[in-house]
């Protein structure tokens, strides 16, 4: 579990792409991709659509059951070339839960 | 000729304990939620993955008497070989009793993946005029689906095998079931009694009256439930593991009389005619005898398994972020499993590990392969941070209760410090 470009950045597209950011996750084993998608939802709280690209095949299961337990609405999966893009509304911005 | 005489112990279940190794049901205390757990002392493990053993120690004893006096090729005629021959027979006998069917319908199988595959073949073999076509839940064992899907690959025809869906719990769709069976040239059905992933069980009564009407057998696979739940009724073909009751890995193949079944490569003298593979007696007498000490108990240890296994999905449901998968009622007694966002399994199962639990997963990250369990993604949940819990039988695991209890107030915490170490806790 290394995540080799995990350290690319996780919320950096979303930052200054106003409420729709692109989360490239590929090369990326689960649960990474939806950790990412996770963070730049919590960090950039005028996202309203995010777009996660992903290899890790579990994504296809888990970026939907991650909306569902968080309140948010999948949108599509889009079979792209070499990986797939995962379409997330966002419902409402998730809060961080401090006290674990 | 050995004190432990395997020949009298596949008798009727005995009213007290035969050997001294055989341990009493364990009581469940009325206070056990707020009875702390024993602290573990060093070295000591708490097995709750207990899906594919270890042996009830009666059955372990009767292997090893086995061993000695059953040895022989069952096929021979000399005095070995006839007492192989006689030991093989008592053994069916008290399998076929226990299941409620006649000896000729079982066969031993090497194992149950292999019964299994070996029911679908037969079933399909000897309906092959009428279709090809396997009709079966999206949950079903790889035993099933990976060849189903290789068969339809190799015939470049998808429709060979229908992945029917389930619903969130794991149950099948029954409305889809009997769209799928309409189809014609489907020749063959298969569904599990429960999952054993998941625990949830399946609608046998109807999914079987679909199949009926269509003149098509259905194939049970129990390989999860003999032993832990009521033996099913509804089915034409049955499917079962020694393993899910105590036993020794080996597969039980019953085809109900009169349901047409064939398997082309048959040797006729072998297991009738289902294999071609004669069964190592041993292992036979071992799964006769834990089939009777687990039948014995079974009243008791289902209260003490439900139970435990509600603490277990009350506990784990109040974790953060954290979904307990499966019918919380319609289930298996003694499996349950749950999931946790942004955890892997691989560390999940590694941090219960160095507490002294085994734990399973169904996690990609916990198998050679990227693919997580096929059963958690048809049920559209979270196949990430997935744990496992398969109780072990209270006669194999005495402490049950007391891991249970230790388990319980370890979720929480182990969960936390995954998601510290990971550094998501702030998700």
């Amino acid at each position: 579990m290394s995540g080799a470009a995990s350290d690319a950045g996780d919320a950096g597209e979303a930052g200054d792409a106003g409420n729709e950011a692109v989360v490239d996750a590929r090369g990326e084993r689960c649960p990474l991709p939806v950790i990412r998608l996770a963070r730049a939802v919590s960090e950039a709280p005028g996202l309203r659509v995010v777009t996660v690209l992903a290899t890790d095949p579990a994504a296809a299961h888990d970026v939907p059951a991650w909306c569902r337990m968080r309140g948010h609405r999948f949108v599509e999966a889009r079979a792209e070339v070499d990986h797939t893009a995962y379409v997330v509304e966002v419902v409402r911005p998730s809060t961080p839960e401090a006290a674990r | 000729m050995v004190s432990h005489d395997p020949g009298t112990n596949v008798g009727p279940a005995p009213s007290t304990p035969s050997g001294g190794s055989q341990h009493p049901p364990s009581g469940l205390p009325e206070d056990r939620q707020r009875r702390p757990a024993t602290p573990l002392a060093p070295g000591t493990r708490r097995l709750l993955d207990a899906a594919t053993g270890p042996l009830h120690p009666v059955a372990r004893d009767t292997l090893r008497a086995a061993v000695e006096v059953g040895w022989a090729d069952p096929a021979a005629f000399h005095t070995e070989g006839r007492r192989a021959r006689a030991l093989l027979d008592r053994s069916r006998e008290v399998v076929a009793a226990g299941l409620g069917v006649r000896p000729a319908e079982v066969s031993f199988l090497p194992s149950g993946p292999t019964a299994l595959a070996r029911a679908v073949d037969g079933v399909a073999y000897a309906a092959r005029r009428r279709g090809a076509r396997t009709v079966a839940s999206a949950v079903e064992h790889s035993a099933v689906l990976v060849p189903g899907r290789a068969r339809a690959a190799a015939a470049d025809d998808p429709s060979l095998l229908a992945e029917v869906r389930v619903d969130g719990t794991g149950r099948l769709d029954l409305d889809a079931w009997r769209n799928a069976l309409a189809v014609p040239g489907s020749v063959v059905a298969v569904l599990q009694a429960a999952n054993g992933e998941v625990g949830t069980r399946q609608p046998l009564d109807e999914a079987r009256a679909a199949a009926g009407a269509h003149g098509i057998p259905l194939v049970v696979d129990a390989m999860a439930s003999l032993g832990r739940d009521d033996v099913p009724s509804a089915w034409d073909v049955l499917v079962g593991d020694a393993r899910s009751w105590g036993g020794p890995p080996l597969g039980v193949l019953v085809v109900r009389e009169g349901v047409r079944w064939q398997w082309p490569d048959a040797r006729a003298d072998v297991e009738h005619g289902r294999t071609d593979v004669l069964p190592w007696v041993p292992l036979a007498l071992a799964a006769a005898e834990a089939w009777q000490q687990t039948a014995t108990t079974r009243p008791e240890d289902d209260r003490v398994a439900r139970a435990l296994v509600d603490d277990i999905r009350a506990a784990a449901s109040v974790v953060p972020d954290t979904e307990v998968v499966g019918d919380p009622d319609d289930r298996l007694p003694h499996v349950v499993t749950f999931s946790s966002l942004y955890v892997d399994g691989e560390s999940v199962v590694g941090a219960f590990d160095a507490l002294g639990f085994a734990v399973a997963s169904g996690s990609a990250c916990t198998s050679s392969t990227l693919e997580p369990s096929h059963v958690l993604a048809a049920m559209g949940v979270l196949t990430h941070g997935n744990v496992r819990v398969t109780l072990p039988l209270p006669a194999v695991s005495p402490g049950v209760a007391d891991d249970v209890a230790a388990f319980i107030a370890a979720i929480a915490p182990t969960v936390r410090g995954v998601r510290d170490q990971l550094g998501v806790s702030d998700l």
